[in-house]
């Protein structure tokens, strides 16, 4: 559905998005991760033809953004960063315009404005100025402005931003029913929104794609070197001895707490889950145990890791 | 064709349904009336064989009217647009670059023709209350409206032009001024100079405004000021565009 290949974007004095290639294919749901000024929007503006590339190309469906703007545009339904709307129409009156600009005939207009004020909720509001609606409302006429004309590829940008969490699970409930029909690639810089609403995520920062992978690869990636943790009852002598006697343990540590209890931080190597293990192991041995966990590297982490200077290699 | 009339149905929409579109009418008029009272006084000291709408047009309401309402009209038409950030949703949706230009134009155009219709009433007023009714010909005021349209279609391209410069629609409104205005004063340029024979003085009395539409006013229709406003009018229009379209040069 998307193609991209060694795109670049410089504005006067900085790079916004370096040599960046991806593809995306139908009925996809990936998100476009980073921090603020990674060139999520940028991206996403070149993708909708709306700003061109310096160099490299882009292409929508097959079409080429910069030579076939209108075929790309007759494809997109672009959300643009902070949702601009005309705030002086009604609801259902700025639905009907910008169907009717983007070329649907007026039986159809009208068919579409409905479908889509149904699927996004707004039809309590149709009448009601979009100046004076509240910002998830307003971000949902945004979404349905979005699926009028029904295309092929929605691009979100910022879907979520700014709402509370009622309506942040509204909106992103709504963007995964799309997925049936559509492709869609949404911008964020909010981790859960990824983990919940995507297959796939390519992480942005300055300018360049450091990860791309789908959602469960990268945390199993993360996972390899993820930790169990155990607090037992137990003498700290014979903890040592214990887990000196493990070969699949690659390092232990081993720390008192209060009372008598001692915390293990195990690491395993090649990320395997030892759980059962130390359960066997305190069983075994009659100690008790009151706390055993895998330490399960959100996304955030890999975030967190992706995004600092000097450490992406190691993802 | 469609999206035109869709587009220019939601930019008049934009001037009729605000207070702003009947604020201009409003400051309009007002300063039309005020150019009616002034004429009405010279009326009643001496006759006049000038047609009505000649008197009216050399006092001096009716350019500040158009110098001062175009840039006002204008100037929101693309700089409002990319303040709110609405011209990116417009510009993502599948519709030419030209359509747009051409439906905030004619739109402008449209709403700047409104502006001048409670000028009729003027002139029905004089008519009621006046027995010379050769002055009031139909026809003189026909191309009076005529030269009206068309040094406002110019006057409003230049406004569109500068409004798609920019995103602040206060420098929108100064630039369209500008324009207008360096455009008006030139016009009086040849009478400074010593010889109004030379190439320069020609070319001059050539984009002489103030001198096209007291034609006009008087019921002189020439076709050489009509095609040189309708020309430069379709100037400024293809420079908008090529403004528009710079969004996605490399």
């Amino acid at each position: 559905m998307i193609e991209v290949s060694d795109l670049t974007k410089r504005y006067a004095g900085h790079t916004a998005v370096d040599n960046i290639s991806f593809t995306v294919e139908r009925g996809e749901i990936v998100g476009l991760l980073g921090p603020n000024g990674a060139g999520k929007s940028t991206t996403m503006r070149i993708l909708s033809s709306f700003l061109p590339a310096t160099s490299g190309t882009a292409k929508v469906a097959g079409w080429d953004v910069f030579h076939d703007s209108l075929e790309v545009r007759r494809r997109i339904g672009f959300m643009p960063e902070n949702n601009p709307l005309h705030m002086d129409m009604r609801v259902r009156e700025y639905l009907k315009f910008r169907a009717r600009v983007k070329g649907l005939g007026v039986r159809r207009s009208r068919e579409r404005v409905d479908t889509v004020m149904d699927q996004c909720g707004i039809t309590d509001v149709s009448k009601r100025l979009i100046g004076q609606l509240s910002k998830g409302y307003k971000q949902r006429v945004g979404l349905a402005d979005a699926l009028l004309h029904d295309p092929e590829l929605i691009i979100l940008d910022e879907p979520t931003i700014g709402l509370d969490p009622h309506q942040i699970r509204a909106v992103r409930a709504l963007i995964k029913g799309l997925a049936e029909k559509h492709t869609v690639l949404i911008s964020t810089h909010i981790l859960p929104e990824v983990e919940m609403t995507c297959s796939r995520v390519l992480i942005m920062y300055e300018g360049r794609i450091l990860a791309a992978d789908s959602t469960d690869n990268l945390q199993r990636r993360m996972n390899v070197n993820g930790q169990i943790v155990a607090e037992v009852d137990a003498p700290a002598q014979q903890l040592h001895e214990c887990f000196s006697q493990i070969p699949e343990l690659e390092s232990f540590n081993i720390s008192a707490l209060d009372g008598s209890f001692q915390r293990c931080a195990l690491t395993a190597k090649d990320g395997l889950d030892l759980r059962l293990m130390v359960y066997e192991l305190a069983r075994l041995n009659s100690w008790t145990l009151r706390e055993l966990t895998r330490s399960r590297h959100s996304l955030e982490d890999i975030y967190i890791q992706v995004t600092q200077p000097g450490e992406e290699d190691e993802v | 064709m469609r999206v035109l009339l869709t587009l220019m149905r939601r930019e008049m929409a934009s001037y009729f349904l605000s207070l702003s579109g009947y604020v201009i009418i409003a400051a309009a008029t007002f300063l039309n009336s005020f150019g009616f009272v002034l004429l009405l006084m010279q009326l009643r000291q001496s006759a006049s064989p000038m047609p009505v709408t000649e008197m009216y047009y050399v006092t001096p309401i009716f350019w500040i009217v158009l110098l001062l309402a175009v840039p006002v009209i204008t100037m929101r038409s693309f700089a409002l647009e990319r303040a709110t950030g609405t011209y990116e949703t417009l510009m993502t949706s599948p519709v030419r670059e030209g359509t747009v230009v051409l439906a905030k134009f004619f739109s402008a155009l449209f709403f700047y023709l409104v502006m001048w219709l409670p000028m009729i009433a003027v002139v029905t007023v004089i008519q009621h209350f006046s027995n010379e009714r050769q002055s009031l010909d139909p026809s003189i005021i026909g191309s009076t409206y005529l030269g009206i349209l068309l040094v406002g279609a110019l006057f409003l391209s230049f406004g569109i032009f500068a409004s798609a410069l920019t995103k602040s629609q206060t420098v929108a409104a100064m630039v369209s001024l500008a324009l207008c205005t360096s455009l008006f004063l030139l016009g009086f340029l040849p009478s400074l100079l010593p010889d109004t024979a030379t190439r320069a003085a020609k070319l001059l009395a050539w984009v002489a405004l103030f001198d096209h539409m007291h034609d006009f006013a008087r019921g002189v229709i020439d076709t050489r000021p009509a095609i040189f406003f309708v020309s430069f009018t379709v100037f400024f229009l293809v420079l908008t565009l090529r403004v528009v379209e710079s969004r996605r040069w490399k």
